[in-house]
């Protein structure tokens, strides 16, 4: 899992803490830019930097509001948001949300937060120097208190502490979703799935588990001997004969590789046929995902629909096939070419419902999650260094 | 047991003509039944009943108290069972079949055979002596052939025995009794018969074709037989069969021509009693398979791994199979044969070898007893892995062609025109529609396309094939899966003729599709409600291919249509090697289930066909051109009669 990754992710991260709130913001989007662009396909990575970056700026706000209690930034924060839809098309739809959302959050600290996202956003998009008068803007902020490194560690170490129980958390609805004797379909391995299903199952529901092997990775090999040692009912199927099997499952329970911020999922291949199987057959298919693994994104993104394509080696033998490879190497191009790709997209309107931490959401609720999540501008410090690559 | 041939022999339209003497058998009954001393009817009852009747049946008192109410019905079986004979419900075998037949052999009607077989006890009167036994004879002949699994149960000798006693009994008491016997047990024979139906389906639809054959020569039913049988269970067959044929008789006559049309159910495979009674009469003895899919509890398990050994040992063993039968259930076994024309072909061919190297057995007639020759082939292969619908349209063929043949033919001439007849089924169904198929297909590949096709399937590479003969410019997208790959080998043969491919799994299949602008694909059938029938996986590309709106087409011959009706891929099925899912060629380092059989908990699910709806195939290419699937039901249709008039 990506979990023990992130983690490591953000230890990293710490060590440039003890600066104010702009330099660290810097220091993170440095370390962030590296990551991601050392695997631009894992998203939750990226995710992982933005949360930082929002924990930080939102620690940092929060302290300003309690040191400069009568700021009448609220009014101007109405005017600079219009401004910056405008600038950013692309993050109109983001910003709207977080204009328009209702959160637990007292509302002066919410009209600050946008505030913040418009003057970093702003200069970003113009230019790269602009960068430099976010920060210092920022940097004045911070300086106002020196409690600020304190609390965005405490506040970090909450993010790890959730995204570690995450798993808990999900399973923990297990019960409300499976009842009796139901048949589940799965494919591939999720520890998510694998910990959502004994949880049903230590609540003394009984059902049969569907694994479909999900090949060339077999993952689901793996998941189906996890689950027989729990003890559930498991029968393990191959890919192609989801479609055969499908109408006597009650429900699909798939893990996900991302969540997309129009309620989409990047999940690994095969998916998307079984969601489609799933959708014929009115089988509700059901996304399980930590909170972490949403990302701002939408699919539209060129670097979204980045797959990865891995080695034709898990699907052809070389040796066996090396002639076929270079029969063609003569005239330029080989006859045979092998694909590989290791996820799926899965549109939004196959997915019933998403199971995160914080409950139960239809996909088009995503938006919503995510502008709970992240500030605005630090999709564009996403794409920057994507783009970059 | 015995119930089940008759049950088969039902199906038979031998059977038919053979069967219009019972009725008026029958009639003459009437009187006398209608008020069976029951005290009479007991001692027969019980005597049969541990014979026939599986332990809970013991109660005799069932039967007794039901008769009465049972006779009425039963009477007049000519009257009532007409419409329900094709019905296979109808049929039990139940209580006591035996009991009827040997009420019957008290009125002597049997005589004949009573006599040959050794029993003490004749008839009292020999009236119908001649023209009955040979029916049954015709039944007994057929019947096990036609059993799919069956072939002879030796039977414990003391049964017999048994069966002996019981019918002397009857015999004694007054015919009148015995008949009345007789009617009351028919209503649970006729379900008997029925089941045995069922048991016997897989083999049914090869039966199914042949005609009637008036013919009422003198067969002495255990040389009929494949060897196994010993005698006692013969002679009871035949006592089976003439129940049998009477009820059939009685049954049959107008609706010929409907029942062929509805498919025979097939063997289910979760009914405990028949299967063990399948098992029984299997030539080879399989082992328990463990860790069975529950949803699967109906279909014949896979146990070829563990037959394979065991059939080559035997293969010097085996009389009655001929040597080029027996190769090609071996290699069906072994997957060596694999693919719906590669098996129909290789099949008809060692028909064809059984064929030329046969000979009328004396006091037999060749019609019948090739028929019976042939079903008893077939129900080898079935047991090597059950039939596909291809295969079984083929053997219907050849047996209607079988039933067909003048009698006025010599041995030798017939011979030769059903080895004919074989050449041009595979030249004409199978060579000819394919050539056909191609012609047509090939107009609806243009230069610049990507074609995707799953699996291997040797229409599909013909027409891939000739296109590229033909100079078009296309690329060919070949989709696969676990556990066969047999894309891998399509793949390389097309490679090897310079085709430009790519290959992928089928999960990946969406990723691919994007590009895709037509795909092929191959089927193992099409039945009539424009499913197809297919290996697993199709209906997953095609569904793909249909939320992507690329059109699918199917390439099918015609000889592989089916009038039955299937909506999913879980009431019939046939199920592949579990052991093949866990294991992983060529990657040593997936090993996570190689002690699967261990835990209770886990079972291993290898579908070898699924069920593609109608919607998502675009268009069918078969030899008669190009239609929809909704056309299908006409071209089954027309092939039938055009099949008919060959």
């Amino acid at each position: 899992m990506t979990a023990e990754l992130l983690r490591s992710v953000i230890s990293q991260q710490r060590v440039p803490y003890n600066n104010q709130a702009g330099a660290l913001i810097d220091a993170i989007k440095a370390v962030g830019e590296q990551l991601i662009a050392a695997n631009p396909v894992e998203l939750a990575v990226g995710n992982i930097v933005r949360r930082v970056l929002h924990i930080i700026r939102e620690e940092d706000l929060s302290l300003a509001t309690a040191a400069v209690a009568g700021l009448n930034l609220s009014a101007v924060s109405d005017d600079e948001d219009d401004g910056e839809r405008e600038d950013h098309p692309v993050l109109s739809a983001a910003a709207v949300a977080a204009a328009a959302r209702s959160t637990l959050r007292p509302p002066s600290l919410q009209t600050l937060l946008e505030d913040m996202p418009d003057s970093a956003a702003v200069p970003q998009s113009s230019s790269s120097g602009g960068d430099s008068e976010g920060k210092s803007k920022s940097a004045d902020k911070s300086s106002r208190s020196r409690k600020l490194k304190h609390d965005i560690i405490e506040a970090v170490n909450e993010l790890i502490q959730d995204i570690a129980t995450c798993h808990e958390q999900i399973s923990e609805q297990a019960v409300e979703h499976i009842h009796q004797n139901e048949v589940i379909l799965t494919l591939g391995r999720s520890r998510t799935v694998m910990e959502f299903l004994c949880a049903a199952k230590e609540k003394k529901r009984s059902f049969r588990v569907f694994v479909a092997e999900g090949a060339p990775r077999y993952q689901g090999h793996v998941l189906a001997k996890e689950l027989v040692a729990r003890g559930l009912q498991t029968t393990l199927i191959t890919d192609s004969a989801v479609f055969a099997m499908i109408s006597r499952v009650n429900m699909v329970i798939v893990g996900a590789h991302a969540v997309m911020a129009n309620g989409g999922v990047i999940a690994p291949v095969g998916l998307n046929m079984v969601a489609l199987a799933a959708q014929r057959h009115a089988v509700p298919f059901v996304v399980l995902a930590g909170t972490h693994k949403l990302c701002p994104l939408y699919p539209h993104n060129p670097e979204v629909l980045l797959n990865e394509l891995k080695s034709p080696s898990e699907l052809l033998d070389f040796g066996e096939f090396s002639d076929c490879m270079d029969f063609g190497s003569g005239n330029g191009s080989p006859l045979l070419h092998v694909v590989n790709p290791a996820f799926d997209y899965v549109p939004p309107k196959l997915v019933s419902l998403f199971i995160t931490d914080t409950g139960g959401h239809n996909p088009s609720y995503m938006y919503r999650l995510i502008a709970d999540y992240y500030s605005a501008d630090d999709l564009v410090v996403q794409r920057r260094p994507a783009s970059g690559n | 047991m015995d119930p089940r041939r008759g049950a088969r022999v039902v199906i038979d339209p031998k059977v038919r003509q053979v069967g219009f003497f019972a009725p008026g058998r029958t009639q003459s009954a009437p009187p006398e039944s209608s008020s069976p001393p029951v005290a009479d009817n007991s001692p027969a009852g019980n005597s049969l009943s541990p014979v026939m009747i599986p332990p809970p049946r013991h109660a005799s008192d069932n039967l007794h108290s039901a008769r009465p109410v049972l006779c009425p019905p039963l009477r007049r079986p000519g009257d009532t069972i007409p419409v329900g004979s094709y019905n296979p419900s109808e049929f039990f075998p139940g209580t006591s079949p035996t009991a009827s037949f040997y009420s019957k052999v008290g009125d002597g009607e049997f005589s004949e055979d009573a006599s040959g077989a050794g029993w003490t006890h004749r008839g009292n009167s020999g009236k119908v002596a001649s023209s009955f036994p040979s029916g049954g004879f015709d039944l007994t002949a057929v019947k096990p052939s036609n059993l799919t699994t069956v072939s002879v149960v030796n039977m414990p000798p003391g049964i017999s025995v048994k069966t002996r006693g019981a019918l002397i009994e009857v015999q004694n008491e007054q015919p009148a009794s015995s008949r009345s016997l007789k009617e009351k047990t028919s209503k649970a024979e006729r379900r008997a018969l029925q089941e045995a139906q069922r048991a016997a389906k897989a083999a049914a639809k090869a039966e199914v074709s042949k005609a009637p054959i008036a013919a009422s020569g003198v067969a002495t039913p255990v040389n009929a037989k494949p060897a196994k049988a010993s005698k006692p269970s013969s002679q009871k067959k035949d006592s089976a069969s003439v129940t049998a044929s009477e009820k059939k008789g009685v049954d049959r006559p107008p609706e010929k021509d409907r029942k062929k049309d509805i498919p025979h159910p097939r063997m289910q495979f979760d009914d405990k009693s028949r299967v063990e009674k399948a098992k029984r009469r299997a030539v080879v003895r399989p082992i328990e398979v463990r860790n069975r899919v529950e949803l699967f509890r109906h279909l014949p398990q896979y146990e070829r791994g563990t037959l394979l050994p065991d059939l080559e040992s035997k293969f010097f063993q085996l009389d009655p199979m001929h040597p080029a039968v027996y190769k090609v259930g071996l290699q069906y076994l072994a997957g060596d044969v694999s693919g719906g024309n590669a098996r129909c072909i290789a099949m008809l061919h060692a028909f064809q070898e059984a064929i030329k190297d046969y000979s009328t057995p004396p006091e037999k007639t060749l019609v019948r007893d090739l028929t019976a020759r042939i079903s008893s082939y077939v129900s080898f292969l079935i047991e090597c892995r059950p039939l596909s619908i291809s295969m079984g349209n083929a053997i219907r063929f050849l047996k209607s062609r079988i039933a067909k043949l003048p009698l006025s033919l010599s041995e030798s001439e017939a011979k030769a025109s059903l080895q004919s007849d074989i050449n041009r089924f595979i030249n004409e169904k199978i060579v000819l529609a394919d050539k056909v198929i191609v012609r047509h297909a090939v107009t609806k590949i243009r230069d610049g396309d990507v074609l995707l096709t799953y699996g291997s399937s040797s229409a599909v590479e013909m027409i891939l094939l000739y296109a590229h003969e033909l100079g078009k410019q296309f690329r060919v997208v070949v989709v696969d899966s676990r556990p066969k790959l047999e894309g891998q080998l399509l793949l390389r043969r097309l490679v090897g003729k310079g085709l430009s491919c790519t290959y992928t799994h089928i999960n990946a299949v969406s990723y691919i599709m994007h590009e895709v602008t037509r795909v092929f694909l191959g089927a193992s059938s099409v039945l009539s409600n424009g499913t197809v029938y297919s290996r697993v996986g199709t209906a997953c590309v095609s569904m793909v291919a249909h939320a992507f709106r690329v059109p699918v087409l199917v390439c099918c011959e015609a000889y592989k249509f089916h009038e039955r009706v299937q909506l999913d891929s879980i009431c019939s099925n046939e199920l592949g090697d579990p052991d093949a899912i866990s294991k992983v060629p060529g990657r040593e380092e997936i090993n996570y289930l190689d002690d699967w059989a261990k835990s209770e908990n886990l079972q291993l699910l290898n579908l070898i066909y699924d069920a593609t709806p109608s919607d998502y195939v675009s268009m069918i290419i078969t030899d008669y051109g190009m239609v929809p699937p909704t056309s299908v039901p006409v071209i089954v249709r027309e092939y039938r009669r055009e099949h008919l008039w060959i």
